[in-house]
């Protein structure tokens, strides 16, 4: 019953599937963002508070949503690499972390391209900015970790630890941080969406999380890739893909 | 070979069930005392972090405008910040030594829990960092000019808040302890985390000088330490078996 799965973790298994799946990932995730573009950018009218401003939610939106799902991802792959000992989620958990960095770093960008002509200033001490910049914080903090180590089993087991310590405390971060800009300031600026979103501006938003997501799943699946292929270095597969006398490489 | 492993194990168990058990309080009690015992030896040690709390909370001042209105604005904020950053520079001080010497093998190799020691740790370490720096807060609070009823509920929300400070931080200092010059990699880990504390603590302690009630952040700042007490033993168990290995 579990056959499946555990021919899933095998490092060369997982290279040669990793490999295709990238391309099937990648690939509609392109097809969609330039539909969700489309729409975003040319047919989806302009908002009748905030102009042509808005249009950067279709950037903004999936990737502050993306930066907590991969946070969550790699804390839950940890957290598998951990109670099974199965060292693909640690490769996992250890490429989920730049990715979600690079989501982090986008929403927070956009999110102050777009505060400057919507609110006056590029950055306001509003709870989500703050709570995403914690969230950067947080993702430093994990690759620091990781680096840190000479030893890759030690590695991948402390910065599990500090991934899951760090999904717990998330809520609370946010929750606090929310609580506290609400003693300092009104909540009209903290509105980041618009109240109530029109079906076609609805439609090219999902269709961008979907690409976004899919293209992280892509994105992924090429990073564990490499990831496995560094640490399994020394093993006769790896070296096989290498020379290109294996099947693994074949794609 | 095989087959007699069991025997082995069960030869090991009775051997343990002969020897003298330890409560678990009296364990807690017994690494505890021995902590402390150790923290208040080297008192330079945990003085340094408590000359660095009032070093911090008297820079302010001098960098911003000493005017008596001004102070007592920032007064919560600013000894909040000395408070968690006293907490950082002295974690690394937490496991270091005992990884250094063995203990920490000796107390894996216990049959024990390893989170119930590590917490009685954590807290011996509390009390030789955190207390000297509640106890401080409100001298410095006074020449930082805020009034008396703010002054317990500054002092109140250090008491609930800093246990939760050094709870957190043993976990950085837990998965950092095999590290050499670890210092900033552990600040920069726990700090994010200690977030919350930082927000409740400094809240309250704003609400009680503008007259309001302060309940509200106070209850939740229990509620964390009570969270913390509840789940950090395990993270820093796992943390200290790989920083074993």
């Amino acid at each position: 019953m579990w056959t499946w799965f555990f021919r899933l973790a095998s490092p060369p298994h997982f290279y040669a599937l990793a490999g295709k799946l990238s391309y099937w990932l990648l690939i509609p995730a392109l097809v969609l963002v330039l539909i969700g573009t489309w729409g975003g950018l040319v047919l989806a009218p302009p908002d009748y508070q905030q102009g042509d401003a808005f249009r950067i939610i279709y950037v903004h939106v999936p990737s502050a949503y993306l930066s907590m799902m991969v946070y969550v991802a790699m804390a839950v792959s940890g957290a598998i690499g951990l109670i099974w000992r199965i060292k693909l989620a640690h490769a996992v958990s250890a490429s989920c972390a730049p990715i979600g960095a690079s989501f982090t770093f986008a929403a927070l960008i956009t999110g102050a391209v777009w505060g400057k002509p919507m609110w006056g200033t590029y950055w306001d001490w509003d709870p989500r900015l703050t709570s995403e910049l914690i969230l950067l914080f947080l993702y430093f903090g994990y690759m620091g970790l990781r680096s840190a180590f000479e030893d890759v089993n030690q590695a991948d087991r402390a910065s599990a630890i500090l991934a899951i310590a760090g999904v717990v405390n998330v809520p609370i971060i946010h929750y606090s941080v929310v609580w506290w800009a609400s003693l300092h300031q009104g909540p009209t600026l903290s509105k980041l969406e618009v109240p109530s979103i029109s079906g076609d501006m609805l439609w090219p938003l999902l269709t961008n999380i979907l690409a976004f997501t899919l293209f992280f799943l892509g994105i992924l699946a090429m990073r564990v890739r490499g990831e496995v292929l560094e640490r399994e270095f020394h093993s006769r597969w790896a070296q096989d893909v290498l020379r290109g006398i294996s099947p693994a490489s074949a794609n | 070979m095989k087959a007699d492993a069991p025997v082995a194990a069960l030869a090991d168990s009775e051997a343990l069930a002969d020897a003298p058990v330890l409560g678990l309080l009296a364990l807690f009690w017994a690494v505890f005392q021995r902590d402390l015992r150790i923290g208040l030896r080297r008192w330079t040690d945990a003085s340094n972090s408590a000359l660095f709390f009032i070093l911090v909370v008297t820079l302010f001042p001098l960098a911003l405008n000493p005017r008596a209105e001004i102070l007592r604005t920032i007064a919560p904020g600013v000894i909040w910040i000395a408070a968690l950053l006293a907490t950082l520079l002295s974690l690394h001080l937490l496991f270091r030594s005992d990884l250094e010497d063995g203990t920490l093998e000796h107390l894996l190799t216990l049959p024990y829990p390893l989170g119930w020691m590590l917490l009685a740790k954590t807290i011996a370490h509390w009390i030789i960092t955190g207390i000297p720096v509640v106890l401080m807060a409100p001298i410095l609070a006074i020449t930082y000019h805020l009034p008396a009823e703010a002054l317990g509920v500054l002092t109140f929300s250090l008491l609930l808040g800093t246990p939760t400070l050094s709870l957190l931080g043993s976990i950085g200092a837990a998965l950092t302890a095999g590290l050499r010059g670890a210092g900033v990699l552990l600040a920069f880990l726990v700090a994010p985390l200690m977030v919350p504390v930082l927000i409740l603590g400094a809240r309250a302690t704003d609400l009680a000088l503008s007259g309001e009630d302060p309940a509200g952040p106070l209850y939740l700042l229990g509620a964390v330490l009570v969270l913390a007490v509840s789940l950090v033993p395990v993270a820093a168990a796992g943390a200290i078996r790989v920083s074993a290995d």
